[in-house]
């Protein structure tokens, strides 16, 4: 039997409260939402709180909503409505191709979107997808608040720009014209982590790539992007040849490991291939095609 | 720490550990061993449950989690009128073999039927894609859940007729 280390539990009732709780017990208390990574991770007693806070009475940081010219999601947002939600859908299919493959249904019903950025686990799809879309985090604190680029936020494996007594509230996502998304995942059994995975949006001006966004995971990607191919692709045409040079500048730059998912050799062919599937569709869907 | 828990109807209540997870809560502390342990890692399925109408698996919540708080496990399918139609598809598509998966099985079952009353096969098998089945029973799994949709709009239609 798998049991987490003992701690201390207290359910929050608002974003204040939880705040309070952070700043009454610091450095030893973990915020708990969907639990579905937490959890795991107490039970190995790879984390060990002390103080467990729970916020999924939170419901008003539930949401996927626009506002002004931006989609905003809130952290307490399941991964099962980021899916279905129709907005997405209509302007960035990249969140619902990374949700259906994200774990499973039952995973999805209750892990959020605020809780699998906060674990900044090096292997998880949706920071690939907001790295892409350089999203913009929102953090709470008793002092107010204050946003962060998404490529600003993951510090590093486990590790995030959310301090102590601070929390994600939500991600600001810019909404764009002329833009089509994908995303591409090879993992080696259903619901499992990716071996590699990319997401991408690119925005057309005719023929011309005005603006393009990439996002990596499980490969060791400086801030799960890839500045280098984003740059190579920005201003120029979009053809094949363009997005074979961009998918290979992403192999190159990529930092995969070798472990149990595959070598290093094996990882970077997957995220050439992934990385061309995901500009040649989004280049596609920017023109209109619907498939 | 004290949990109050409304289980298929009823409510419960306990002293317990804050670390106790649901599913130990469900099966020690209560007593309700329909809900099955089997992974304890988030991916079998065979502990599924529903926390207020949305099915999860309660090896990856705490029973702290569910205090006030609606729970329905396997249990509580069948009601007075007899057993639910995803029970009667089980019996009568030979859904089950070994039947550890089966509570999970059901009760995802249930969850997606109440959604979608008329799922096709593609959809009944992304649905139980969170509960594995041992005995590779998939097939037959399918052709219960088909069973009882079938059956139950069946009945919608006899209920509508006679009114």
């Amino acid at each position: 039997m798998q049991v987490p280390a003992p701690f201390e539990y207290e359910r929050a009732r608002t974003v204040d409260d939880a705040i309070a709780l952070l700043e009454r017990y610091g450095s030893e208390a973990r915020l708990v939402a969907g639990g579905h990574s937490l959890l795991p991770m107490m039970k190995l007693r790879l984390a060990r709180p002390e103080m467990l806070i729970d916020i999924n009475d939170l419901a008003d940081l539930d949401y996927i909503k626009l506002d002004g010219d931006e989609i905003v999601l809130g952290a307490m947002t399941r991964h099962a409505s980021v899916l279905d939600s129709p907005l997405l859908a209509e302007h960035y299919r990249v969140f619902a191709e990374a949700e259906r493959v994200i774990a499973d249904p039952l995973v999805r019903n209750r892990g959020t979107v605020g809780g699998s950025l906060c674990q900044a686990d090096p292997s998880e799809d949706l920071s690939a997808v907001f790295s892409a879309l350089r999203g913009r985090a929102v953090i709470r604190s008793s002092s107010g608040t204050r946003s962060v680029d998404l490529r600003e936020f993951h510090v590093g494996p486990y590790e995030t720009a959310v301090g102590d007594a601070e929390i994600l509230v939500e991600v600001r996502v810019p909404i764009r014209e002329r833009t089509g998304s994908a995303y591409e995942k090879v993992e080696r059994r259903a619901g499992d982590w990716s071996i590699a995975a990319a997401g991408a949006f690119v925005q057309l001006d005719g023929d011309t790539v005005e603006d393009v966004g990439i996002g990596l995971t499980a490969v060791g990607a400086e801030h799960f992007a890839c500045v280098q191919a984003e740059d190579l692709l920005r201003a120029g045409p979009a053809t094949p040849a363009q997005v074979a040079a961009a998918a290979a500048a992403c192999a190159q730059a990529c930092n995969p490991s070798a472990d149990q998912r595959g070598p290093e050799d094996y990882k970077r062919h997957l995220v050439g291939v992934l990385v061309g599937r995901a500009l040649s569709r989004s280049i596609a869907r920017a023109k209109g095609d619907v498939s | 720490m004290r949990v109050t828990v409304n289980v298929n109807g009823a409510e419960t209540s306990a002293e317990v550990e804050s670390r106790l997870l649901l599913v130990h809560y469900l099966r020690n502390t209560l007593g309700l061993t329909g809900t099955h342990w089997g992974c304890d890692t988030s991916n079998c399925g065979a502990c599924t449950v529903w926390l207020d109408g949305v099915a999860a698996k309660s090896c990856t919540m705490l029973a702290a989690m569910a205090d006030g708080r609606d729970v329905r496990t396997v249990e509580g399918l069948e009601t007075e009128a007899g057993l639910d139609a995803v029970q009667e598809g089980f019996v009568e598509e030979h859904g089950l073999q070994c039947g550890f998966c089966t509570p999970g099985m059901m009760m995802v079952a249930r969850a997606l039927l109440d959604r979608d009353p008329d799922p096709d096969e593609a959809t009944i098998r992304e649905a139980i894609s969170g509960n594995l089945c041992r005995c590779t029973g998939y097939e037959n799994i399918v052709r219960a859940v088909r069973w009882a949709a079938t059956h139950e709009a069946a009945a919608r239609i006899a209920e509508e007729a006679s009114v």
